[in-house]
């Protein structure tokens, strides 16, 4: 393969298609190794061309990202176990998010997956309960900034986020899954109550809350950063679970359009195998997959425009204009420069 | 990135794209008899770009990047571009690195064996290893050396060699031949003057050694041995490695098996003659 790579579509078509990779040459390769670390997906790339004929040179980073992710799963695994540990006393239900729920029930979405944080859902009204128990078993507070940590605690679906001061690992101690100054609001009492269990003391969503959950985390909430990890996400889940009953659910949750975008992005990206009636054509969808891909051959962002453009839409669809201007104005002050 | 070099230290191979002309143009002259990665495909990259497309040209200033980084890196002026690019590659080892469990060492080989040097910066690990490497021991690298779980063995890391202030004359004095860098002056650490391993080292950068003895070596002090035990020896490479927590089981069993192995010795010294004469005296009875 010759050329200089221009975006991520080089990674994208190596999960999709791992025998696509067999083309590259020394400096495709080099360019996909690059994209695959910056977007955390090189964990899920070794395992996608493991066993083929690839360069000796490629098949020695590949299987370091592989021993790297096994180690990061068993840490994602043992913070799991000492936040069910640190919370037991307080009867509430631990339900992991994202990347330590797909490990913990063995999901294919985790293999290979980096885990950054770990995530935990536990319901609103108890959720001074959980931070005190947090904070008895050593965990404390990141950001001791005054502004952020009242901006967290009003108006976030999250608490502000916390680290063990022994194992320096963080958490995120959600009651929903999009800011409540969002136009959307997800039926949060609803996501616990279909919450499955997937080990002692542990709960993950219900297959359809996931999948809503990857989706308003992309398309509802943030500026699209990490993206295609999540997209991928998406893939995985639909290829073990289907999209049976994601529909009703999606609208229950006011997901639907997030959803609908999530999927025909997947397919697009991924060719994930998506119903008939999730196909629509949106003018948007092109300016997305834009944003998706934006990294160059030496895996640098790229397209600072659209970016910029995403990061202010991000903030726009979390809170209203004038509280916006507010937090935009103050967090500037503050020396923040998207 | 406008300009682009790409070489191997050791097994590792890097690829270090740069805003400025300048910074590879010093590398590919140091480096020039080093290889190219394997297959083309460099285990890390390194980017050396301008924070500010203007600080391209007007105060340019170069930041350093790559596939890790550390968030609030300071950048260096274009005049220290060398360094930049060293502390680039360095830093990509350091939060990158998990196939060999780095220690933060100096190292060197004879007879197909390794003695691993390691200690608190100002140590002298740098200039005993360019000392014993004037003295016809191979060097295998002065800022980190590699231990291999798979098989116990050291890898080389042959880099540039970093000298810093008083070590600088001292160096260039036992090695009237060598070739250096320009110096740097003014850089964070002081005055910083690069040496290139000798071409034996480069030759065999590649070839792994048995290690036989870990040295903790201290400068400044009055002449004095001490045998380390392999539960001190142990503590103190976990703190001088950047990946033990990473590696996970492998760099537990890889450590344990090293120091249960082969013997630690301290050594004090005042001076680098009477160093060179202890590590050979301790190695003779080994």
């Amino acid at each position: 393969m010759g050329g200089a790579v221009n975006d991520a579509a080089i990674l994208a078509r190596a999960l999709r298609d791992p025998h696509a990779v067999l083309a590259l040459d020394g400096a495709g390769w080099t360019a996909l190794l690059a994209i695959a670390r910056a977007e955390q997906l090189i964990g899920t790339l070794a395992h996608r061309v493991e066993g083929l004929p690839i360069p000796p040179a490629a098949a020695r980073v590949l299987s370091d990202a592989r021993a790297s992710a096994e180690q990061g799963r068993l840490v994602a695994l043992w913070e799991a176990e000492m936040a069910r540990r640190a919370l037991a006393g307080t009867g509430l239900p631990v339900i992991l998010l994202k990347g330590t729920a797909f490990v913990a029930a063995g999901l294919s979405a985790g293999v290979g997956r980096a885990i950054g944080d770990l995530d935990i859902l536990v319901p609103r009204d108890r959720i001074e309960d959980a931070e005190a128990a947090l904070f008895a078993a050593g965990w404390e507070w990141v950001k001791p900034n005054a502004y952020d940590d009242a901006y967290y605690r009003r108006w976030m679906h999250e608490l502000p986020p916390m680290i063990h001061r022994e194992r320096d690992r963080m958490i995120d101690v959600h009651h929903t899954i999009l800011p409540p100054t969002a136009r959307i609001t997800p039926d949060a009492a609803g996501l616990i109550g279909d919450s499955v269990v997937v080990g002692e003391g542990l709960r993950m969503l219900s297959p359809a809350d996931m999948l809503c959950h990857a989706a308003a985390h992309l398309f509802a909430d943030g500026d699209l950063a990490g993206g295609m990890r999540n997209l991928w996400d998406i893939h995985c889940l639909i290829g073990e679970f289907g999209t049976d009953g994601l529909e009703a659910r999606a609208a229950h949750h006011g997901l639907g359009r997030a959803v609908a975008r999530a999927l025909r992005m997947t397919e697009a990206l991924y060719g994930t195998p998506i119903p008939d009636r999730w196909r629509e054509w949106d003018l948007a969808d092109p300016l997305y997959r834009r944003r998706l891909l934006a990294r160059d051959g030496w895996g640098r962002p790229t397209r600072r425009l659209t970016r910029l453009g995403f990061f202010m839409r991000s903030h726009a669809i979390r809170m209203p204009p004038a509280m916006l201007v507010r937090h935009l104005w103050t967090k500037w002050r503050m020396g923040h420069r998207p | 990135m406008r300009h682009v070099t790409q070489l191997r230290i050791g097994p590792i191979g890097f690829r270090i794209g740069c805003d400025w002309r300048a910074p590879i143009a010093a590398l590919d002259a140091l480096y020039r008899d080093y290889p190219a990665p394997e297959d083309g495909i460099p285990d890390f990259n390194v980017h050396l770009f301008a924070a500010r497309p203007w600080r391209r040209v007007l105060r340019p200033s170069v930041q350093i990047g790559g596939d890790f980084v550390i968030p609030d890196a300071a950048p260096l002026p274009l005049a220290q571009g060398l360094l930049a690019a060293e502390m680039g590659m360095n830093l990509q080892m350091a939060l990158g690195q998990r196939r060999y469990v780095l220690l933060h060492a100096s190292a060197v080989e004879r007879d197909g064996r390794a003695l691993v040097m390691t200690g608190a910066s100002g140590a002298g690990k740098s200039t005993l290893a360019a000392l014993l490497m004037a003295r016809g021991w191979r060097l295998m690298g002065d800022e980190f050396a590699l231990l291999d779980p798979a098989t116990g063995h050291i890898l080389g890391f042959p880099r540039l060699i970093s000298l810093k202030n008083q070590a600088i004359p001292v160096v260039e004095a036992a090695l009237p031949d060598g070739r250096f860098g320009p110096v740097l002056v003014g850089t964070p650490k002081g005055i910083i003057r690069h040496l290139v391993p000798d071409a034996r080292a480069i030759a065999a950068m590649a070839t792994p050694a048995a290690p036989a003895l870990i040295l903790f070596p201290g400068f400044g002090f009055e002449a004095a041995v001490r045998t380390v035990y392999p539960s001190e020896t142990f503590v103190r490479l976990t703190q001088a490695s950047t990946n033990y927590v990473a590696m996970g089981e492998r760099g537990f069993d890889a450590l344990t098996g090293l120091v249960q192995s082969v013997p630690a010795r301290a050594i004090d010294y005042p001076d680098g003659e009477s160093a060179i004469a202890m590590i050979e005296r301790i190695w003779a009875g080994l």
